[in-house]
């Protein structure tokens, strides 16, 4: 009987269950940074560490698949492809040009990176940015295995450990 | 006249399958009329003698042999019937020179509509959520998906046709009346599956040609100051990235054509009916209205969503 209830017990705590996002609300869409167009800031730099701004949906599976229909939806594979690169750079390597970092891609996206990434903060929602982020770091393998689709329809970098 | 029902067939192919529905009906309930019969005079006869009767065991292995056979008769007549009503359904269409063809798209969770023109590819029409055909006339639907699985039901014109990721299906309808027929997906895909309906109205060739040559126009152009305003609230709002309106600078397809969307039945693909107060609202959060949707809630003054829903309220 007592070994029933721990079991018992032990699954209440041990199931959890992940949070789908699918009722965003107007101050999700709505944008957190204004527009900047200079790196260049004075006093302490506000944004584009590493650490200035923290994804909401880190280790989000739903979010990693909506990610990835938006990918593809608002035509990201038409220069970066399925991760693998070709216009734009690839995402599924070790080199990151502006940074690998949520922020650093976060403001990739929102602000846009000179020769050629489009700035698409304001043209859509902040909460699909994120999702874009989240998916696009899975396919770069910094997504915690637990998240990340084990087979992928595109293309997805492995880790031999988890990282961060 | 029911709007959604397989029984009340409104063209050859949903006759053919109601008339099948109505043979299985009638002759299994015949069966089980019979059988209830025999348990009954079977269960009454058993009380009086419990012993069995072994001298009547010839006349008894009769009664087995004719029940055994008239059972496979009635269940090879059923297979006939159903053999019969499957080829009469399945060979519809085929080579009749006499047809339009409709291109319908499943998404998560709306449905797309198109009306390719080979001879005038400018003039073809892009829909959501609602498909126009002549009565009389054999429509081939042509159903794919751009995501999931999912299956197209018209119950007053046909049987359910998968839409298949990666394969084109066909399905050929016909309407021999003029009416209101709801569809809906009948496979599901996902968090909104139940509000994934579709509304086809059969009409008149006549009516059909008119409302086809209306389609195919593009965007009408604002003419108050408000809808002027909600003109450029859409081209500057995130509405141009997912939405098309023909002949206007906005060329978004991950959402439906909104071109026409003032003469809609509905919002949402049957989530609601197409107004002022519930387009503001779905505009304002259409998240909170169907959970799961792309949709994104959208932040504007209330002056921007008026002008905006007085230019939307023009896209007749």
């Amino acid at each position: 009987m007592c070994k029933r209830v721990a079991l018992l017990a032990l699954l209440a705590f041990a199931c959890h269950r992940e949070i789908r996002h699918i009722q965003p609300t107007a101050q999700d869409a709505s944008r957190m940074l204004p527009v900047r167009v200079s790196g260049l800031q004075p006093g302490p730099k506000q944004l584009g560490s590493s650490t200035a701004l923290n994804n909401p949906y880190e280790g989000n599976a739903y979010a990693i698949s909506q990610g990835q229909q938006l990918f593809d939806k608002y035509n990201c594979s038409g220069c970066h492809f399925h991760g693998g690169g070709g216009i734009g750079p690839p995402l599924m390597d070790e080199e990151w040009i502006y940074g690998s970092s949520p922020a650093q891609i976060y403001i990739s996206i929102a602000e846009g990176r000179p020769n050629g990434m489009p700035s698409w903060g304001g043209h859509i929602p902040d909460y699909q940015i994120w999702q874009l982020v989240t998916y696009v770091r899975s396919v770069g393998g910094f997504e915690g295995k637990v998240a990340t689709a084990s087979r992928a329809e595109g293309m997805q970098a492995r880790r031999a450990e988890e990282p961060k | 006249m029911r709007i959604q029902s397989a029984l009340d067939p409104a063209g050859p192919q949903a006759g053919q399958i109601a008339h099948l529905f109505w043979i299985f009906t009638w002759i299994c309930a015949g069966v089980y009329v019979v059988t209830l019969l025999f348990v009954f005079v079977a269960t009454i006869k058993g009380r009086r003698n419990a012993e069995p009767d072994l001298t009547k065991e010839h006349t008894l292995g009769i009664g087995v042999s004719v029940a055994a056979g008239v059972t496979v008769a009635v269940l090879f007549a059923l297979l006939v019937a159903s053999v019969a009503t499957g080829s009469a359904i399945g060979t519809f269409g085929e080579n009749d020179p006499r047809q339009l063809e409709v291109a319908v798209t499943g998404h998560q969770w709306w449905w797309e509509v198109k009306y390719p023109d080979a001879l005038n590819p400018s003039a073809m029409v892009t829909d959501a959520n609602e498909i126009h055909i002549p009565i009389h006339t054999k429509v081939l639907l042509r159903i794919q998906t751009a995501d999931v699985i999912h299956s197209l039901w018209i119950p007053n014109l046909h049987g359910k046709r998968d839409l298949i990721p990666g394969r084109v299906n066909k399905l050929w309808i016909e309407a021999d009346r003029p009416g209101v027929f709801r569809a809906q997906c009948a496979e599901f895909c996902g968090l909104q599956h139940a509000h994934m309906a579709l509304v086809v109205f059969a009409q008149k060739p006549e009516e059909f040609a008119q409302w086809k040559a209306a389609a195919a126009q593009g965007a009408a152009t604002p003419a108050t100051p408000a809808a002027i305003r909600g003109q450029q609230v859409f081209l500057g709002a995130p509405c141009a990235k997912c939405h098309n309106l023909v002949g206007v600078d906005a060329y978004g397809s991950i959402g439906p054509d909104l071109t026409h969307i003032a003469s809609r039945k509905t919002l949402g693909a049957g989530t609601l009916i197409n107004n002022r107060g519930n387009l503001a609202g779905w505009i304002s959060n259409a998240p909170a209205l169907k959970p799961g949707v792309l949709m994104p809630p959208n932040v504007m003054s209330a002056g921007e969503l008026q002008d905006l829903l007085a230019y939307l309220e023009t896209l007749r």
